[in-house]
């Protein structure tokens, strides 16, 4: 694809974020879509494609009232939306439709109108994994840490560390669920969920969403806010099954997906100023760090627990206070790509100063899907 | 009131000869005719080169803790917390998740690469689960 062909022109988050018990899944998708069009200066009319995950798009199209010429419903888990950007840049490139409407919203926490999600006994991972007792994401996506940390010679307080970090992103951040301080003792103490993890390197469980709305690079002038152009962009999956990883030193989808969009945008690590690694557990920061290409694995956890990440560090990441802190109401990758553009619009809460190249990391499922967008605010 | 029962898998016409083994107390894997991968979950045709020429057979039964997490909470139905979730990697190759018994469910005694061999926990006349125990033990 064309560096910067297309811009994020609207986005927004719901209107309230946490716990929402007054709203259904589908209004929060509409909230959601309404303030990005607001964001945008558009009307309902002007979007003419419609991209959306696990809701469907016919369903988020009639609820809106809009009849697309273009429609994605790409559902690989909490990374659908940064694939739905890629694909949606391709789209417009391809003159398949002009404006699009990507839209994200759960309720997580509150469970309004929430689709039942549940593994069919005679599926594989009914038949392979669901009887050895995995119940959840917590007892399932930690299952490769430990032999990662084995691998990689990663300790418990360095893991540990990246909570400690995004907890204080957290505090600059008014929109944040979870804003006092915490240290590593503090994690280390919590209540035990699966070991090795406990529950302050478990995501939140929240309601809410979020909207972006897409078109051409030479439309983008036009618009009421500071365009944010898509550098770059890769997508990958590997498998529903964590046990069927091919290795768990590494994610397979990550070195595809983060790789991929490295070399579309033509950029280097050390051009990048803003990144967004999405922590649904706290060892996802450091498996990205790794996999797209930023140090060794082996030099991960020490990096962050250095405190190369955290505010006023060489490389700001998860600077809403990630799916740790911020917020995750299941399919946390909506509300990083929202940070990202806050950053590069030069409006967040914990703006990295002057910066001008932000890497946005996803994935879906356990390891199982992966998506990456570069954006820069410079065309 | 019964207690809510551990999720029970159902076989398809792919996966029979695997849960037929199981109950005969066998780990059965397949291999490829053709170019010899052998590979796991059970499919007709070889996932490294496509062949359909495929053959079952019945796997040593050893291998070595690869990963697991010790859940806590929240527990699947049929299941008391701690429990360990296991990833065994097989002498012949592939991995496959599990549990371990006869062995205390704790970090101290799950050792990362430590020997297992497998064992069969029969759930119903139907369904045997294979699982995994230290090796030697």
């Amino acid at each position: 694809m064309r560096r910067n062909a297309v811009a994020v022109v609207g986005a927004a988050e719901t209107t309230e974020l946490g716990v929402i018990p007054n709203t259904s899944q589908i209004q929060l998708h509409a909230d959601a879509a309404l303030n990005a069009i607001k964001d945008a200066g558009l009307k309902l009319s002007d979007i003419d494609g419609i991209a959306t995950a696990v809701e469907t798009p016919q369903q988020i199209a009639h609820y809106l009232g809009i009849t697309p010429t273009w429609v994605d419903g790409t559902s690989v888990g909490g990374c659908s939306f940064m694939l739905h950007v890629r694909h949606a840049a391709a789209a417009i490139e391809a003159g398949l439709c002009k404006t699009v409407l990507i839209t994200h919203a759960e309720s997580g926490k509150s469970m309004i109108g929430k689709l039942p999600r549940s593994i069919p006994a005679d599926s594989l991972q009914g038949q392979f994994e669901a009887p050895y007792g995995v119940y959840g994401p917590p007892s399932m996506f930690p299952i490769p840490v430990l032999r990662y940390m084995k691998t990689h010679g990663i300790t418990h307080e360095q893991i540990a560390s990246v909570a400690v970090f995004q907890r204080e992103w957290a505090a600059k951040n008014p929109r944040a669920m979870m804003k006092a301080p915490i240290t590593v003792e503090d994690v280390l103490n919590s209540k035990m969920i699966a070991y090795p993890f406990r529950i302050l390197q478990c995501c939140l469980v929240t309601d809410g969403g979020g909207a972006l709305i897409l078109t051409s690079a030479d439309r983008a002038k036009d618009f009421p806010n500071k365009p944010v152009y898509i550098l770059g962009t890769g997508e990958s999956v590997e498998t529903p099954m964590v046990s069927q990883m091919k290795t768990f030193d590494s994610s397979r989808a990550f070195t595809v997906a983060g790789p991929t969009a490295f070399r579309e945008a033509g950029i280097t690590h050390k051009d990048v100023d803003h990144l967004m690694i999405y922590d649904a557990f706290a060892h996802l920061p450091l498996y990205g760090l790794g996999d797209l290409g930023f140090m060794p694995h082996e030099e991960t956890g020490q990096f962050i627990a250095d405190g190369n990440t955290r505010p006023g560090g060489k490389l700001s990441m998860n600077t809403n206070g990630g799916g740790l802190s911020y917020m995750h109401s299941g399919m946390y990758g909506m509300y990083a790509l929202q940070e990202s553009v806050r950053q590069m619009r030069g409006i967040a809460p914990a703006q990295v100063e002057g910066a001008k190249i932000s890497v946005c990391h996803g994935v879906g499922g356990m390891f199982a899907a992966s998506g990456t967008v570069i954006f820069t605010n410079e065309k | 009131m019964a207690e809510p029962a551990r999720a029970r898998p159902k076989p398809t016409p792919e996966t029979q000869h695997y849960w037929d083994g199981a109950k005969a107390g066998e780990l059965r894997l397949q291999r490829c005719d053709d170019c010899s991968n052998v590979y796991f979950p059970p499919r007709p045709f070889c996932p490294g080169c496509a062949s359909r020429k495929v053959s079952v057979f019945k796997a040593s039964g050893k291998g070595f803790l690869y990963s697991y997490v010790i859940n806590h909470r929240p527990a699947a139905p049929g299941f008391t917390p701690p429990y360990a979730i296991a990833v065994v990697e097989l002498e012949e190759g592939p991995r496959l998740m599990s549990n371990i018994i006869d062995c205390p469910q704790t970090p101290e005694a799950l050792v990362l690469d430590m020997k297992l061999e497998v064992a069969f926990e029969k759930l119903d006349d139907t369904i045997t689960l294979p699982v995994f125990r230290p090796a030697g033990g």
